[in-house]
């Protein structure tokens, strides 16, 4: 591969972008301008992609250089078969924000881009991060700019919500801190992350950072009970926010479970597996029925994905190599799938600036194409064959039954509650007879929102039909993973 | 002595001398019929780099001069650059709130230069009595700045309650001062601890005196439940003023507290270490629960001082180089971003009378879209948001108590870190989520723009490339443990 240091580019790229908005004059100069620059990202992150090797297990592209030697930090870059994907969802979410704000962001566009810019750079940084504290660091600043987006471009309480989010998630924070700060002592004094993982812990070390790190991503996950933020954050958010944490913010839950606590802890996460399952299956299926309960779109949206999530968790702990792959799976599914409904919903809301859902009906005849579409990642959702939700789902749940039988039960039950609230919405909002709020401008999608929804729906069929290519990449690094499980599985 | 350890003694408390000479030429300048404020402001800065100058040439000779009273080594000189740089960006902030208050007037300044002068003798002193005097120059010019808005109420109720508490807790101060000298018969520091550590700690006059001692020094540091001064002196003292106690009045007192604790005095380590962690977390919890409720930016701020001084002795506690680094590159840091959020604060200040209300702040983004981002890196910062300064100066004294095996201290520490943040939160909320009910109009002068770039690269770059700091502060603490 070349010298390029092409993961920095990839960071630093957003970065360098948010920087020189605020220099732009007109307000679709600097739509324009953040457009190209996500849409060069996503660019390179598919190049990234295509010339990544999918035999190794290690990790690819790697960086490093010196930042803080006495403590020994560094800015240590390199992405692996599974961070690669969320690269890619990232950048895909990131432009796909842009086009979505295009006209619903009419105020103050200049530091909504930026914000946007900066919370691309931090979130990719996350993903390719092979440092504790470049990790820690990025994780957390990340929490600025998603503050602003909800609180300055949301909903009516807004600042509630930004309020919730930043707290809850740096309460989470700064607990894995300090466990990262244990990690760092017991480990030999190195925040590199491979270094971590190749070190080995005592048992009671390994719990209680286990426990510290729980809080922090069982927030971003979020999983139950520390979810409660997350529908405030997601209706009061405005589409891109949604977008993005649904996509890509809580991923990083999950993300940081599969990259610390299983390799890193391994003898902890093998003996608080029972109280992961149990959790993931309590959000499987309470999440389900709090979605059951909602009347407002994005509310039900957003405990689906209290619901989905929980799959994730469910998948990793298990300890299976196929329910490892359907989380992983899932985590990307979900990112695309969820991504794509809190568009529509932002698409539906711009015309009719209305989230009750019994306000709907018969979307399907009034704009053909914007209904069929919202039906396909409705669909998906749903975990129907053929879309990319199933692939994840069945993985998970073939996985979790040869571990836990009530847990698959759970999980079964989860999707059947899925599958009733969606075919809710499905049938009020989509068919029947046409029935739109006061007031509404039915106009079906313009050529920018398909721009938004084509891609999505691309990896919806794609992962659905044909699997293989994901799997393909993900499996070197997936199987590298179970052996840092392995040993200490034997020593039980 | 001799002549050539007089000449020594001389030479090397030269900063100080030069500190001394300017108050007394700014003083004598302003009693010219006209004096320029501009002129008293830029001889006071020049006095001050040319201080910081000789101080930096004195460091390769590190020396306790004056018969081992005054000791001029790494960890005082790092101190006296956290001691210069807060004094000369107060005195840089000063200008214009002065002419704001229609209050120009040079004692302000040769004051200021006094209070510089005092503090820098509390961090070079190695005799409970130098430390004494230090501190009283230091604290007596700081009760008549408090004051200075003289038709102000509360500038001169700040000023009389600063007086008799501060007069309070020098008494407290002195009484275990003159305790440790009937014990000892010395006041050295190294005298002192040769002369206890053979008696161990179980005689109850040294645990009376050490308890004198440390609640005067924990008074000067606005430790609970010693800091009820902190948040009246705080919102009655000029805004300049405020934010020099905040930056240099506190880096002094704790170069004291860490001098006697930590580097000359460690026979007294187990009479005050478990009560020290009790007081930090209880300092921790009441500065980060008071400050949510208040209306006043500038006692919200003094909550928030009382809060960050609980986490500062977390490095107390933690101990060993990492601890005293940690406290070291902490106050460092502290001033760059408090000072900054101070000159915000001045900016937008509208008359003192009017009082400093939070709500000043709404809607600044829309109008100084500049100022206000500005502004949200010193509250992140102070709030421990990385990848700012006061990130990595948290994380780093997190880092020095878990070393110490302190993991129950650092959650402690975090959880209310986390309270801490929500009143951070609450000026960007009015910022950036608000519309302020008329526009402010703020120009800023180029002062002020000196100040605010200083420290706001000084904010960021402690926090994204904090290694040439840390190594400053490391090679600091290092020298001084010996």
């Amino acid at each position: 591969m070349s010298g390029l240091p092409v993961l920095s580019i990839l960071i630093l790229l957003p970065a360098a972008g948010a920087v020189a908005v605020p220099f732009l004059r007109s307000r679709d100069t600097v739509r324009w301008f953040t457009l190209l620059v996500l849409l060069a990202d996503f660019l390179l992150a598919v190049w990234i992609l295509a010339v990544f090797d999918p035999s190794a297990a290690a990790m690819q592209f790697r960086e490093t250089r010196i930042w803080v030697p006495a403590l020994n930090m560094g800015y240590r870059l390199g992405i692996d078969g599974i961070s690669v994907w969320f690269v890619l969802l990232t950048t895909l979410l990131g432009w796909i924000c842009v086009l979505a704000s295009w006209r619903a962001i009419a105020e103050r566009v200049k530091e909504f881009m930026t914000c946007l810019l900066a919370i691309q750079a931090m979130m990719v940084g996350v993903f390719c991060a092979l440092d504790l504290v470049l990790f820690y660091v990025l994780w957390e600043v990340m929490l600025v700019p998603m503050y602003l987006i909800i609180g300055i471009w949301g909903g009516g309480s807004r600042v509630y919500a930004a309020f919730k989010f930043f707290l809850y998630t740096l309460a989470g924070s700064l607990l894995f801190l300090v466990g990262l700060l244990a990690l760092y002592f017991a480990g030999g004094r190195t925040f590199d992350m491979l270094a971590l993982m190749a070190a080995e812990y005592p048992f009671r070390l390994q719990v209680w950072v286990f426990l510290a790190f729980l809080v922090a991503f069982a927030v971003k996950v979020p999983m139950v009970p520390v979810h409660t933020w997350l529908p405030d954050a997601h209706v009061q958010a405005p589409t891109a926010g949604s977008i993005i944490l649904a996509g890509v913010l809580l991923k990083m839950g999950a993300y940081g479970f599969l990259r610390f606590s299983l390799p890193m802890l391994p003898d902890a996460s093998q003996n608080l597996a029972p109280l992961m399952i149990t959790l993931s299956a309590a959000a499987i299926v309470y999440g389900g029925l709090l979605a059951l309960a909602q009347s407002d779109i994005k509310k039900l949206i957003a405990y689906s994905s209290v619901s989905h999530m929980g799959f994730v968790t469910l998948g990793l702990f298990t300890f299976e190599v196929n329910s490892m792959s359907g989380a992983v799976i899932q985590m990307f599914n979900h990112g695309i799938t969820t991504g794509a409904l809190f568009l529509f919903v932002g698409l539906i809301y711009e015309r009719t600036h209305s989230r009750e859902i019994a306000a709907y009906g018969g979307m399907i005849k009034a704009v053909p194409l914007l209904g069929v579409l919202f039906a396909a990642f409705l669909l998906a959702s749903m975990a129907v064959p053929g879309t990319n939700g199933f692939i994840g789902e069945i993985l998970v749940l073939a996985g979790t039954f040869g571990v836990s039988g009530w847990a698959g039960t759970a999980g079964v039950l989860g999707a059947l509650i899925g599958a009733a609230y969606l075919l809710g919405l499905y049938r009020q909002v989509l068919l029947g007879p046409v029935k739109v709020p006061e007031g509404s401008v039915m106009q079906d999608l313009r050529r920018r929102e398909l721009a938004c929804a084509a891609p999505l729906l691309l990896f919806v069929f794609w992962f659905g039909l044909y699997p293989k290519p994901f799997l393909t990449i993900l499996e070197p690094s997936l199987d590298h993973l179970m052996t840092q499980l392995a040993p200490a599985g034997a020593a039980q | 002595m001799e002549m050539t350890s007089v000449t020594a003694s001389v030479l090397a408390s030269g900063p100080e001398i030069i500190i001394i000479l300017a108050a007394c030429t700014v003083l004598m300048l302003s009693l010219l019929p006209h004096p320029n404020r501009r002129l008293l402001a830029g001889l006071s800065l020049l006095m001050i780099a040319l201080a910081a100058g000789m101080s930096y040439g004195l460091v390769g000779t590190p020396q306790t001069v004056y018969s081992g009273m005054f000791a001029v080594d790494r960890f005082s000189t790092y101190f006296k650059m956290v001691l210069y740089l807060g004094t000369a960006l107060t005195v840089l902030m000063s200008g214009g709130y002065l002419a704001t208050e229609k209050a120009v007037k040079g004692e302000y300044y040769a004051l200021l230069l006094c209070a510089l002068a005092g503090a820098m003798i509390m961090v070079s002193g190695t005799d409970l009595v130098i430390i004494y005097v230090g501190l009283e120059l230091q604290a007596l010019s700081v009760y008549v700045l408090v004051g200075f808005l003289k038709t102000h109420g509360r500038s001169n109720e700040a000023a009389l309650k600063y007086v008799i508490l501060g007069a309070f807790s020098s008494g407290l101060l002195l009484f275990g001062l003159s305790l440790f000298y009937g014990l000892a018969g010395t006041t050295q520091l190294q005298a002192l601890q040769a002369a206890l550590a053979p008696g161990g700690t179980s005689s109850p006059l040294l645990v009376l005196a050490t308890l004198f001692l440390v609640i005067g020094l924990f008074f000067k540091i606005g430790a609970v439940p010693f800091h009820m001064w902190v948040p009246d002196i705080y919102e009655g003292a000029p805004s300049p003023i405020t934010g020099f106690m905040a930056a240099v009045g506190k880096a002094a007192a704790f170069a004291v507290v860490l001098r006697i604790l930590m580097l000359d005095l460690v026979v007294l380590d187990p009479i005050w270490r478990s009560s020290v962690a009790v007081v930090a977390v209880l300092t921790m919890a009441t500065g980060s629960l008071a400050a949510l409720v208040q209306d006043n930016i500038k006692r919200m701020l003094a909550y928030s001082a009382v809060a960050h001084a609980g986490f500062l002795m977390l490095g107390l506690i933690a101990g060993g180089t990492g601890g005293l680094a940690s406290v070291m590159l902490y106050l460092l840091i502290y001033t760059f971003m408090t000072l900054g959020l101070f000159a915000v604060v001045i900016l937008l200040n509208k008359g003192a009378e009017l009082g400093e209300p939070i709500s000043a702040f709404a809607g600044l983004a829309r109008s100084h879209a500049g100022l206000a981002a500005m502004a949200l890196v010193f509250l992140f910062s102070l709030a421990g948001i990385p990848p700012t300064g006061g990130f990595f100066a948290k994380f780093y004294v997190l880092m020095a108590l878990i070393e110490a095996g302190n993991a129950a201290l650092a959650v402690i520490a975090v959880l209310f870190s986390a309270v801490a943040a929500w009143f951070y939160l609450r000026i960007i909320m009015l910022m950036y989520m608000q519309e302020a009910a008329e526009p402010a109009k703020i120009r800023i002068s180029p002062a002020m723009q000196l100040v605010l770039l200083i420290t706001l690269a000084g904010t960021l770059l402690t926090g994204v490339l904090p290694a040439w700091f840390l190594g400053a502060a490391q090679a600091a603490a290092a020298a001084g443990l010996g």
